[in-house]
């Protein structure tokens, strides 16, 4: 619609930024296309408008730019992205172009990338139970339809099996499934881009995936534009084609520092460590672009991944993310050193919305109660191990010694499954109430007793004493173990 | 007209702005973008947009409206849900469809719908400032009432009689003492910027009840009073608010959504719908008005957001009612100050905030109050704000934490390893305070019991002693403690599990009620008594803790009141016998 206006009038280049003069009529977000001397081209977006005067940030890079030979175009339009459903089973670069030798998609849709805010009131409150087949996630930290839960990690944690395993397993029981994946990589090695496609590739699962990779050594700043090219065309599988989308973006901290490193070019007052003091802001702009819409069969779920610098939760990076997504599940180096796999630190991990997607006719109506019962036991456990360090675990009193036992096998056998162990809800719940049940029942306070009636393995089968289901010997234990599974109540739903 | 000159995120620049004045209301560019002037130099004015600027460009017209950023207010506010600019949410919906679009102007308040209206004076009366002239019932519990605006005086010289009106049409005139006549409606615009005036501000004494037993009965909040709930993610601060939003026994709810997220918020505006209060059994939302700013809405309108829904509160104040503003979360509002501020290239303060963070944040929490309003026969309303902070990796010792601690006078620390343990609502009880705890101890003297203070002082003094012998027990293991000390622990577990654990979830536990929140104080204490009786005649802690009394404090919150009357007296007898089981040891 509008002139197609060049200038060949940069007066300023650095860092990541150009800044050109002489320029009219420049709109703030407008795309630009750049050409270098060498008819290299490039592309970039205004940050800064001003009555003759703007300020464009450089997605691959400014080497090679000049100010006399350069040739900076503006394209009278915000950065948008073409869509289609033929992107499912793409590979596109961080830009949005193919990366993966074939032509481009043939567009359904031309969509702006920053995407409008959900209108909160048309908003549908997630609540369908997603089954990730994992127990540290479905039984303490329940991933609902519709929700952001990002995985804080840290480098050398198997942050990534974590995330395939979970593209690989989530199903909402009994539902067919529209499913798709859009998976955005930003900066991380082409190993690990490697990982993720051969495990989507075994799995068969690749045609129900669209890949948008901007991996280390690709310009920095377009990781900026690369999650919400992901997101938009999350959207627009979700809510235009009515599919079920699971969103990976990877890696969070990689886009928080391009982010970093424009603010700095721009010499913006830095906010803590050198962060932008609108990440905030800018972060939200990603994770609010997940959830549900009232009169639309999709939905968005989103699974960040993030590396926490040197483990430190309260890092700018993870703790804004904090406080946007709807909880986190947090991997820790201790479980991992200790063979654990998936090491989900369950204690600062959380579920925001777990609450209204478990219970009856979602997962089962002792899950909450459950859940808090381990919570609280795990921690009362993990508490003592302090103590033993001290005092020995002669010590302690007889119930401590049951807790600090729980603990361990909470570790061992809840937390701990194989990489290819995709358990079911009710498997889940099975594990956690052999668990329980090996507790004094007098320390089973989080659980109402009717549902400790209905369900307790020991109360439910046989007419045990209470005195013995008090403390148990520890061969007993392992005696009673097979006879637990009847007792369970066939799921429904 | 002005044109702009620059556009850098939500802020403008726009020249030939004189004669326009600092904080007006104006219209950037072609698609009428609602932005405010938050500085001038010369002709220059800087604008905050509290719309998503991408596609403005210089040489757009600014248009000024001459009025600062105003709320509407009149009969309709309540059962609302307002963007940060008072945009009716369900209006840009219909405007615009699933997502918030731009330039889209939508009506505050109802103007088409009439509404009953009783008129309370008659033609001659003598009226001035503030007085109740008429009332519209504005909701199934809120009669709304129309006063005569600030610095009105004179005598009704019209007055329209019962009937159905719309809030734009006039319905009084009053003519003041220089023959000149004011038309009244029953709507008017207020600047969200501007205190409104009241008589005078009353010391707080009245408890405002939320039925949270850490709150009433450990860290009682007051009607007027200001709170602040702090806590890192996770830690429950959202469902503190929403619980305190569902159950304080104020008349107005105002719920501020402050860069919240769209889930949660989503999750209140189909929750408050369904519930009911717990006095007069009507849906909640026939007394809140709320407002949903989410994270990824505009900065701008995220900043006005909080004195939007304070001038809404204070308007229901000056109609005699006790308002309850909670803000979540006042952190969000600061960095949204803190960017516009980076923006404006200001000299910053601490961590980046500007150096009016303070100031700002007391301005606010200075609106709360209990007051005697304007108008002749005292009437009597009061704002309380409750706060939620969200400090950047839980520190407590930042600037918004800090800043708002130096204002509110209750502190409800939310506390990470609480949480981590599933302990809810995850309130320190060593850290917290409450400035109004002695205020309100008369109230609750002649409301509920008199020993009610002595029994709250006793039981935070179980709880401090625990903590000192918890450094002990890591030292030197449980056993090394003589028996009195395990008892003392026992109790504050009590405490902890079984009175601070409030399970929001629950149907029963979720409200409980001060006469229960009290009895359930006094049985724990109780059998303290008991249980050091009990030891000093010999017996031992665990002889004493098979009484089955333990398992039946331990269920008392789960039960309706009903069955907690009927079996109060059971664990009394129970807890007595504790004392009694000493003279079987003495016989033999």
């Amino acid at each position: 619609m509008m002139a197609v206006r060049e200038y060949s009038s940069i007066t300023n280049v650095s860092g990541p930024l150009v800044i050109v003069d002489k320029v009219t009529e420049v709109k703030y977000g407008e795309v630009v296309e750049i050409t270098t001397g060498k008819g290299e081209k490039r592309h970039g977006q205004v940050l800064d408008s001003m009555e003759d005067k703007a300020v464009i940030q450089v997605f691959e890079g400014t080497s090679g730019i000049d100010t006399k030979n350069t040739k900076v175009k503006f394209l009278g339009e915000t950065m948008k992205i073409a869509v289609g459903k033929s992107m499912l089973g793409r590979i596109f670069d961080g830009a949005g172009r193919p990366r993966d030798g074939k032509k481009e998609i043939i567009p359904e849709n031309r969509l702006d990338i920053n995407g409008n805010p959900i209108n909160p009131v048309v908003r549908l409150y997630p609540k369908d139970f997603i089954q990730t087949g994992i127990s540290s996630i479905d039984g303490m930290n329940t991933l609902v339809r519709g929700q952001k839960l990002p995985i804080f990690s840290a480098s050398g944690l198997p942050h990534n099996e974590l995330a395939a395993q979970i593209a690989r397993q989530a199903k909402v029981p009994g539902k067919g499934e529209n499913f798709a994946v859009v998976f955005a990589a930003m900066g991380i090695t082409s190993e690990e881009a490697n990982f993720f496609r051969d495990d989507f590739e075994r799995t068969g699962a690749l045609e129900r995936i669209v890949t948008f990779l901007n991996l280390a050594d690709d310009p920095t700043i377009e990781r900026i534009i690369t999650p919400r090219l992901a997101l938009t065309t999350a959207e627009f599988l979700a809510f235009e084609h009515g599919m079920h989308v699971l969103v990976i973006l990877t890696d969070l901290t990689n886009y928080c520092e391009a982010l970093r490193e424009v603010a700095a070019a721009r010499e913006e007052v830095p906010g803590r460590r050198g962060y932008p003091g609108y990440m905030y802001t800018d972060l939200a702009g990603l994770y609010e672009r997940a959830g549900m819409i009232q009169d639309k069969k999709g939905s968005i779920t989103q699974l960040p991944i993030l590396t926490m610098p040197n483990e430190d939760i309260t890092h700018p990076i993870p703790d804004l993310t904090g406080y946007i997504t709807e909880g986190q599940i947090v991997m820790s180096n201790q479980l991992h050193r200790k063979g654990i796999y998936p090491p989900v630190d369950v204690m600062p991990s959380l579920s925001r919305l777990m609450q209204r997607g478990i219970g009856k006719e979602r997962t089962r109506e002792d899950h909450a109660d459950l859940s808090n019962q381990m919570y609280a036991s795990y921690a009362e456990g993990r508490d003592l191990r302090d103590l033993v360090a001290v005092v020995g675990e002669e010590a302690l009193s007889e119930t401590d010694k049951f807790l600090l036992k729980f603990a361990d096998r909470f570790e061992g056998e809840f937390v701990n499954q194989s990489k290819s162990d995709d358990r079911t809800i009710t498997d889940t719940l099975s594990i956690g109430w052999e668990l329980v049940s090996q507790l004094p029942e007098r320390e089973i306070k989080r659980i109402r007793p009717d549902i400790l009636d209905k369900f307790h393995p020991k109360k439910a089968k046989t007419e045990t004493k209470k005195t013995e289901s008090a403390a148990p010997k520890e061969r007993e234990k392992k005696d009673e173990k097979p006879n637990t599974a009847p007792a369970k109540k066939p799921k429904k739903k | 007209m002005g044109k702009i000159v620059r556009i850098a995120g939500s802020l403008v620049e726009a020249s030939g702005m004189d004669g326009h004045s600092i904080y007006e209301l104006v219209r950037v560019g072609k698609e009428n973008l609602l932005g405010e002037i938050i500085r001038l130099r010369n002709d220059v004015a800087s604008i905050q947009v509290y719309e998503e600027t991408t596609g403005l460009k210089p040489g757009e017209p600014v248009d000024g409206t001459g009025m600062p950023l105003s709320v509407e207010l009149g009969p309709g506010v309540l059962k609302s849900i307002y963007d940060g600019v008072q945009r009716p949410l369900e209006l840009i919906k219909e405007a615009s469809g699933n997502f918030i679009a731009r330039g889209i102007t939508v009506s505050s308040i109802d103007k088409k719908k009439k509404w009953d209206f009783a008129p309370l004076k008659k033609k001659g009366d003598k009226v001035s400032q503030g007085d109740i002239i008429a009332e519209i019932p504005e909701t199934k519990i809120i009669k709304n009432r129309v006063l005569v605006p600030y610095k009105v005086n004179g005598t009704i010289d019209w007055i329209a009689s019962s009937g159905k009106y719309t809030v734009e049409e006039v319905i009084c005139k009053v003519k003041d003492s220089d023959g000149k006549v004011y038309e009244i409606k029953s709507s008017h615009k207020w600047p969200i910027r501007k205190p409104r005036p009241f008589m005078k501000k009353l010391p707080p004494e009245i408890p405002l009840i939320s039925g949270q037993r850490i709150f009433d009965t450990f860290f009682p909040l007051v009607k007027g009073g200001t709170a602040a709930i702090p806590g890192g993610f996770g830690t429950g601060k959202t469902v503190s608010q929403h619980q305190l939003a569902k159950w304080v026994d104020a008349d107005i709810i105002v719920y501020i959504g402050c860069g919240e997220r769209g889930n949660e918020m989503t999750e209140v505006l189909q929750e408050f719908p369904h519930l009911q209060d717990p006095v007069n059994k009507l849906p909640l939302m026939e007394k809140t008005s709320m407002i949903a700013n989410t994270s990824n809405m505009p900065v701008a309108a995220r900043e006005a957001s909080v004195y939007t829904g304070m001038t809404i509160a204070e308007y229901y104040r000056d109609m005699g009612y006790d308002a309850a503003l909670m803000a979540d979360s006042t952190s969000r509002w600061a960095e949204a100050m803190r960017e516009i501020s980076s923006r404006l290239e200001e000299m910053p303060g601490e961590e980046g905030y500007p150096a009016h963070l303070a100031s700002r944040l007391a301005e606010f929490y200075e609106r709360a109050g209990r007051v005697e309003t304007l108008g002749s026969g005292k009437r009597y309303g009061s704002v309380s704000v409750i706060g939620a902070v969200s400090p950047p990796g839980g520190d407590f010792s930042e600037p918004v934490t800090q800043n708002t601690l130096k204002i509110t006078r209750v502190f409800w620390a939310l506390d990470s390893s609480l949480a981590d343990r599933r302990h809810f609502p995850a309130i320190n009880w060593l850290t917290s305070y409450s400035l109004y705890k002695d205020k309100v101890s008369k109230w609750f003297e002649k409301n509920v019991s008199k020993d009610w203070m002595i029994l709250r002082d006793d039981a935070m003094g179980i709880l401090q002693k625990e903590s000192e012998l918890k450094e002990i027990v890591q030292l030197v293991g449980l056993d090394a403690l003589p028996e009195r000390e395990r008892a003392v622990l026992e109790v504050a577990r009590m405490l902890r599990e079984d009175f601070l654990q409030q399970n929001a979830f629950h149907d029963v536990d979720t409200y409980c009620p001060l006469e229960k929140q009290y009895k359930m104080l006094s049985i724990i204490l109780k059998f303290n008594e008991s249980s050091q009786m009990a030891l000093s005649k010999g017996q031992t802690i665990s002889e004493i803790m098979k009484s089955s009394v333990i398992d039946d404090i331990s269920k008392m919150k789960y039960m309706d009141e009903k069955a907690f009357a009927s079996n109060y007296r059971k664990m009394e007898e129970k807890v007595e016998e504790i004392k009694g089981a000493k003279s079987q040891l003495d016989v033999r």
